[in-house]
């Protein structure tokens, strides 16, 4: 056997991948080479100092739990319709006294119950099989497409140069109204930009908050309420809101 | 849309749950060598997990590791593909010719050299992170996954002969660096 066959040919003996014939065929080349036994000795070194080591990463915690979100879950969750309809009737909020959670809710104060019905919302957006009612990268089709469904139509901005992709509009229900919903998208990541009327015409800086490991960007402007959630990082979600903002002022 | 697992039969996510999530670890690792970059990595990973939902159904093996692995690979080479794209991004050092040209010097080392035992994780990780694309890939799997080379042949679709001679490059390229490093120290 020559170094060069035997060179490829220790490495399937380290690895316990050679027949008893050419293992033997093997060994005994490197018996009467030094360079190759050298060779052999360094690398089964390297296996075993890999081995002590550990050279594997940890997955974040944030990814475990973003895949479970995105499986369905254990018990079927109620789908979109079934929830609109339940806040059609005031069903909703009996279903949730029965079950006691009535007091949690009671307990939250507003913006954090609303907050995170827009997660839920968010969630249901994935989850069932209906992200968008109308599908389009063209914010000259989806604009439209609201009017007329909702009191007040929210503003569509194409952002695709800035990097987050228009890909359609979804009605959707958060505090038991109708609200217009804007989806992005960034790489695999899903923005939700909700937007809903509100009496006050004060502007509200945007704030950055997290829950259920989704970090939700809420500002106020012009009379109307934003809110954009998504699994993106925080520093991305502020400059996709940043950039939102800029573009509608910029727009007059 | 990849996002979204589109498969509504809970009992069939909680199977899925149990056979798949405990490779989330290696899926990850698997993804970090490759991609060299944490939030591609995780990115990448999630869309391996929603996509082997998708194809749960007709999953009959082998087994779980190496078909996620096969499946996390097909979304790191898009992930390449995007990025040689982007202008904005760093070209992924992935050269074709790598197979053909010789990407390392053979350390004039003295049969006698002898390598240090103890290397901290940061180290190996920084020289493996530095090998070239396909020996990188190859190497990991084997060293760090413990794939077969069967098994490896499979996840990166080449012939076991390809396994072999890549993984003894590989081996042989990170001897010099480590080698090398050694020498360093001194």
């Amino acid at each position: 056997m020559t170094c060069d066959e035997a060179e490829i040919l220790l490495h399937a003996l380290i690895d316990g991948e050679l027949d008893a014939g050419h293992a033997r065929e093997v060994e005994s080349h490197i018996a009467g080479c030094p360079r190759c036994a050298a060779a052999l000795r360094d690398y089964r070194e390297m296996s075993k100092a890999i081995a002590e080591a550990g050279a594997g990463y940890t997955a974040p915690a944030a990814l475990r739990q973003r895949i479970e979100a995105a499986l369905p879950q254990p018990r079927p969750a109620p789908n979109r319709r079934a929830v609109l309809r339940g806040f059609a009737m005031g069903s909703a909020v009996s279903a949730l006294a029965a079950t006691g959670l009535v007091a949690i809710v009671l307990r939250n104060d507003d913006v954090e119950r609303i907050q995170s019905e827009v997660v839920s919302a968010h969630l249901r957006s994935l989850q069932a099989g209906h992200l968008t009612d109308v599908i389009s990268t063209d914010q000259h089709t989806v604009k439209p497409w609201f009017n007329g469904k909702l009191d007040v139509s929210p503003p569509v901005i194409d952002l695709t140069a800035q990097g987050f992709t228009l890909i359609g509009g979804r009605l959707d229900y958060i505090d038991a109204r109708a609200i217009g919903a804007v989806v992005y998208r960034r790489r695999q990541h899903v923005i939700n930009l909700f937007v809903s009327q509100t009496s006050s015409t004060e502007r509200r800086p945007a704030k950055i908050d997290t829950i259920q490991g989704f970090n939700i960007r809420h500002w106020s402007e012009r009379g109307l309420n934003y809110w954009a959630v998504s699994d993106l990082a925080k520093d991305e979600l502020a400059d996709f809101g940043e950039r939102f903002e800029n573009a509608i002022r910029a727009a007059g | 849309m990849p996002i979204k697992a589109s498969d509504d039969d809970p009992e069939k996510a909680q199977r899925f749950r149990d056979a798949a999530l405990p490779y989330l670890d290696d899926a990850y690792t698997l993804a970090r060598y490759l991609l060299r970059n944490a939030t591609d990595a995780e990115d990448a990973v999630q869309e391996c997990y929603l996509r082997a939902f998708r194809h749960f159904g007709s999953y009959r093996g082998p087994a779980m590791k190496p078909w996620l692995f096969a499946i996390l690979r097909n979304v790191c080479r898009a992930e390449y593909a995007r990025r040689a794209t982007a202008p904005t991004s760093a070209i992924e050092d992935v050269a074709e010719s790598a197979e053909q040209t010789p990407l390392w010097h053979e350390a004039e080392e003295t049969p006698e050299a002898q390598l240090v035992r103890r290397w901290d994780s940061d180290t190996i990780r920084r020289l493996v992170a530095a090998l070239a694309e396909p020996f990188r890939e190859t190497f990991v799997l084997r060293e760090i996954q413990n794939l077969s080379y069967r098994e490896i042949a499979k996840v990166a679709e080449v012939p076991v002969g390809t396994v072999m001679s890549r993984l003894a490059r590989a081996r042989a390229m990170l001897r010099s660096a480590w080698l090398a490093e050694e020498e360093q120290r001194k």
